[in-house]
């Protein structure tokens, strides 16, 4: 049993990691998945509708499931496809997270009245609306360093309403209880509507109620297209007949059969216009339905989407997973490079790469940990070999996110959590190849996991994958500069937390004997070596990057004083030890202060709010920094005043 | 005396030093992004780096007393520290060549910095669309200009840097046939309606130009990286026949030269951002100001504009966007800012003759570091590999590997 240990973790571990990605159905009527998939153009990039639900819930409720009040749960697919076609039902959805007092005192609500008793609907809120409006402009008045939790809390709130508001408008003018059939009417008047507007034009006689048919919709689309920035109608040649969704439209209003519809599905034939067409070319809803008047004829896709809402509000799945199968077939003939990333990233939404791997640097950690009292070999290679599993699907999310963006892994926040977590664990696994002792394991999983948490929170301010600004859109300096000095802060924290295993195991354990100790001190001093080398040059290079692109090679900008920061603090440690100024604990201590410097730059430095890198402003997490900080200087402290027992012997032997 | 130059010696050249130095930054540094909140990045720089000692007023006094050493203290005794080290100490040896390169490439950083911090001129370069430009301004800087306009094909023009301005007194130049004397100077002030503030609060007051209806309302100085200082000047000008009148000069963008006549010839006053001419010329062709679809986030910022110098046979058109600047002329031209509604391109214009040193040592160090590294590596490596080999030849236990 105890020889096999390793084997079948790593069967059992590969086993799941796989068994992400094999596909599910969330709903067994309405193909969600596939809906899910269908592209649409957000914050500048096309993305399926999946990762608009999930970046929006996480926004909203800082979690991807939605409670339905009665016990049951939606999807996030399903959840977004209720506010995009059954508004009225998603407004008493309970997904707007305040766990502010004072803020729910602002809409007379208590805790007890929200689902988790914190969570609220749109309809809860909606009472309050203009209070709210001036409660925002007045915090919007200070300026955003110094506002207080509560004008921070308002704002997001604020910002959230208005996510929900453009999110409502996407597909379909909410306040129409059957808007595909309104866009049929309109269909239908327009030849009598545009002639009379001519005529009027021309000062002839015309029809009085046709003219103010059209006037009428005119604004109601005007107003659509203002109402959000989300944009899912793709480009289309205006010589694009809308065939497919025409055919539909009769079959939803007719209520035929929906299997009438292939024979009128044939794929349209490419045109050139749409070969040329560029991401800028997609259009919201109420700006496709605009053209309608210099066409005349409604955008084909606006009528599939709003036969999607007809199905979707009548409960015909069958006529709900048609329409998105065809509609699908006709995307493809000219989106095909679109639908594929699509369709891959909606993958590996569903996947969840990060979130396995973090349950796998868990159990290898704890595992890794019970090695230093029982079954050292069976156990310490079980925890190796579940923390390159892990190390592969992190990898494995991270070169999926390359992809996706087209750009080196770093390129915000987040990305910089998930890449300080990977080069820490690759470092761990070279460690624990070389040596042995668990060691490596039980720092790459607490690494690994630590760094993935970060990531999640940092991933609840809405899509990771976001656009580069025009300053930081150099591929070239994303993959030196960026990725060298992140590999920096990843080998001063790692040798930061090597320390501290040596520190609590001499603080608190029997369990360090002299050859782990010294074993643990080669280990840091070697990781400090390549932690002065990456950040050295890292910080060098990033500031020719600024010589590049602002004109100066140096400029005291906070980022690059906590970069500096960190060099100068790997050198004190190197110089300290050549010096003897240091012996094995005091090397210890000035490592675990690295992991303080090194928190500070990566995040502190952004928290000043100041200055040209400060990009990723955030300030929840001061309090988590501080206590990172108190806890480190704890540990340093227990170092220096309790005697560290380091047995000469190896309990082992 | 022996024994006195040896404990010199030995404290400049001692790692403690080091340590001590390198520990001594960490302090300065990490006090000077925190005071960055307050003061700004123009503000810390000159009160914290570009400076001997860190200066603080004793509380409720006007009194300055050093509290800490400055950028300039601590960064030369660690050049002293490392060059004085190295001289002493050299003996080469491939086993320390790479210790040896990295720090020849941290002295050549260093000299690098003070030489940029000593050379580097920074000007700004204003174009709007269609005009050309053989100048650019300082950022801060300014300068009192006299500009003889009587010859339609040409301006002769006299200037005096502001410094000379902050000393008030008089000046007299050859070609001007009247003295200048500078009645008052404001570092940073905001132009008034007269009409605006009560008769007597004691303001500038002139009696030619501008200065008939406006006054300044002097400010303090500004060390805010997006906000300059508009300096302004109250100038009394003297002829042989006695006084011309009195100006009131503003470098503020809403006050246009002011013309005045003498001696039958055509003058015109201004306070301005201090000029730079340049052998040739820049025209602003085009500028592009891109977002991403459905989002306000800059996607790209471009100038692309026409670059001519007829004695040096140059006219081509240049497309200068971000991280992509024009080098010409040892000058380097970087997109600054943008407003793409007015139709105007800020360029950064910078004179840096010392902008290869940082890349030459980053190089020096990055193969200092590698070769360092590299032999403890392989050295670390080889000891482990004979270790491993032997434990296993001694015990067939994995135990004495583990531990």
């Amino acid at each position: 049993m105890k020889r096999f240990l390793p084997l079948l973790a790593l069967a059992l571990g590969a086993l799941w990691l796989a068994s992400s990605l094999a596909p599910r159905r969330a709903d067994p009527d309405y193909d969600l998945e596939g809906f899910g998939r269908l592209p649409i153009l957000a914050n500048g990039r096309i993305k399926p509708i999946d990762t608009v639900a999930r970046s929006s819930l996480l926004q909203l409720q800082g979690r991807q499931r939605v409670s339905t009040g009665s016990g049951g749960s939606l999807s996030p697919n399903a959840w977004l496809a209720t506010v995009f076609f059954d508004s009225a039902r998603a407004d008493r959805l309970r997904v707007f997270e305040i766990v502010h007092p004072e803020v729910l005192t602002l809409f007379n609500l208590r805790p007890e009245d929200g689902d988790g008793k914190k969570r609220f609907s749109f309809v809860q809120l909606s009472g309050r609306f203009p209070e709210l409006m001036r409660q925002s402009q007045l915090a919007q008045q200070t300026e955003s360093a110094q506002r207080s939790a509560f004008q921070r809390a308002v704002i997001q709130l604020h910002l959230n309403l208005n996510l929900y508001h453009e999110l409502r408008h996407t597909l379909t003018a909410p306040e129409s209880d059957d808007f595909l059939g309104e866009l049929l009417r309109f269909q239908d008047t327009l030849p009598a509507g545009i002639a009379a507007v001519r005529a009027r034009q021309a000062g002839e006689p015309y029809d009085q109620a046709s003219f103010d048919a059209m006037l009428a919709g005119g604004q109601r689309y005007d107003a659509l297209s203002t109402a959000s920035s989300l944009r899912p109608i793709p480009p289309s040649a205006r010589a694009h007949a809308s065939a497919i969704a025409d055919a539909d439209a009769a079959a939803n209003t007719t209520g035929a059969a929906p299997t009438a519809a292939p024979a009128a599905a044939a794929p349209a034939p490419s045109t050139p216009a749409l070969a040329n067409a560029s991401a800028s070319d997609w259009r919201s809803t109420g700006m496709a339905l605009l053209e309608t008047f210099e066409t005349g004829l409604v955008n084909h896709n606006v009528l599939a989407y709003a036969g999607l809402a007809h199905a979707w509000r009548a409960q015909k799945p069958e006529q709900f997973n048609e329409v998105v199968r065809l509609f699908r077939a006709q995307l493809g003939t000219d989106f095909a490079p679109e639908l594929r990333k699509t369709d891959i990233e909606a993958r590996f939404n569903a996947a969840q790469p990060f979130y396995r791997s973090m349950v796998l640097y868990v159990l290898a950690f704890v595992l890794a940990i019970i090695s230093w009292l029982r079954w050292p070999e069976a156990l310490g290679r079980s925890a190796f070999w579940l923390t390159l599993l892990a190390f592969i699907a992190t990898s494995a999310g991270i070169a999926t996110r390359m992809w996706l963006e087209g750009r080196p892994p770093v390129t915000n926040l987040y990305s910089s959590a998930l890449f300080v977590g990977w080069g820490a664990v690759l470092l761990c696994l070279v460690l624990e190849a070389l040596f042995k002792n668990a060691i490596g394991s039980v720092a790459g999983g607490l690494i690994g996991f630590a760094a993935l948490l970060i990531a999640h929170h940092l991933s609840l301010s809405g899509d990771t994958l976001e656009m580069m600004r025009a300053v930081l859109d150099s591929n070239f300096w994303l993959a030196t500069h960026v990725i060298i000095i992140t590999i920096g802060y990843s080998a001063t924290f790692l040798a930061g937390f090597l320390a501290l295993i040596y520190i609590v195991r001499g603080a608190f354990t029997r369990s360090l004997d002299k050859p782990t100790a010294d074993a643990l001190s080669r280990m840091v001093y070697g990781i400090v070596c390549f932690a002065t080398l990456f950040s050295l040059v890292g910080t060098v290079l990033g500031g020719i990057w600024a010589d590049q692109s602002w004109g100066r090679f140096w400029g005291w900008d906070p980022k690059e004083n906590g970069a500096l920061i960190i060099v100068i603090w790997n050198a004190i440690i190197l110089h300290a030890r050549w010096g003897g100024l240091v012996r094995q604990r005091g090397l210890m201590c000035l490592a675990v202060f690295g992991n303080i410097v090194t928190a500070w730059s990566w995040f502190g430095t952004n928290m000043l709010g100041i200055g040209l890198h400060s990009y990723g402003f955030m300030d929840a997490a001061f309090w988590w920094l501080s206590a990172f900080v108190l806890s480190q200087l704890a540990l340093i402290a227990t170092a220096l005043l309790r005697p560290l027992r380091i047995s000469s012997k190896s309990p082992h032997t | 005396m022996r024994d006195t130059w040896q404990d010199f010696i030995k404290f400049f050249t001692s790692l403690k030093l080091t340590v001590v130095l390198l520990a001594l930054s960490i302090v300065l540094i990490f006090w000077a992004t925190i005071a960055q909140v307050q003061l700004g990045i123009w503000g810390v720089q000159e009160q914290f780096f570009k400076t001997f000692f860190v200066l603080k007023k004793i509380p409720g006094t006007e009194i300055p007393v050093p509290v800490f050493p400055g950028g300039y203290f601590i960064g030369g005794l660690l050049l002293i520290n490392l060059i004085a080290a190295h001289v002493y100490r050299f003996r080469f040896t491939w086993a320390k060549s790479g210790i040896q390169l990295t720090h020849a490439g941290l002295i050549l950083l260093l000299l690098g910095e003070l030489f940029t911090g000593l050379w580097q001129e920074d000007y700004q370069l204003r174009l709007d669309v269609g005009q050309a430009k053989n100048y650019s301004e300082s950022f801060r800087d300014q300068e009192l200009a006299i500009t003889d306009k009587t010859d339609p094909d040409f301006d002769d023009v006299v200037v005096l840097p502001d410094k000379l301005l902050a000393h008030r007194g008089a000046v007299q130049h050859s070609t001007l046939p009247f003295r200048i004397v500078i009645r008052d100077y404001f570092p940073n002030a905001v132009p008034q309606s007269r009409d605006q503030v009560p008769a007597n609060a004691g303001l500038p007051q002139a009696t030619m130009g501008f200065g008939r209806d406006f006054t300044v309302i002097p400010l303090p100085l500004s060390y805010r990286q997006d906000q300059s200082n508009l300096a302004a000047a109250l100038v009394e000008l003297i002829g042989p026949g006695g006084s011309l009148g009195t100006w009131l000069l503003s470098a503020h963008p809403f006050v246009r030269p002011q013309p005045f006549e003498y001696d039958g010839r055509h003058f015109e006053l201004s306070l301005r951002f201090a000029r730079n001419y340049k052998p040739f010329s820049l025209t602003l062709l085009e500028l592009r100001h891109d977002v991403y679809p459905g989002t306000d986030i800059p996607k790209n910022f471009s100038s692309r504009v026409r670059l001519s110098q007829p004695d040096a046979h140059a006219d081509r058109e240049v497309l200068i966007y971000m991280n992509n600047p024009l080098r010409y002329g040892g000058l380097t031209f970087y997109q600054y800012q943008m407003d793409s509604a007015s139709g105007y391109s800020v360029l950064q214009v910078v004179r840096n003759p010392s902008w290869m040193l940082p890349y030459v040592s980053c190089i020096l160090m990055m193969l200092g570091l590698l070769i360092q590294f590299g032999i403890s590596l392989f050295r670390f490596t080889g000891k482990r590999r004979a270790a491993v080999g032997a434990a296993n030849t001694a015990t067939a236990t994995p135990a004495a590997t583990a531990a």
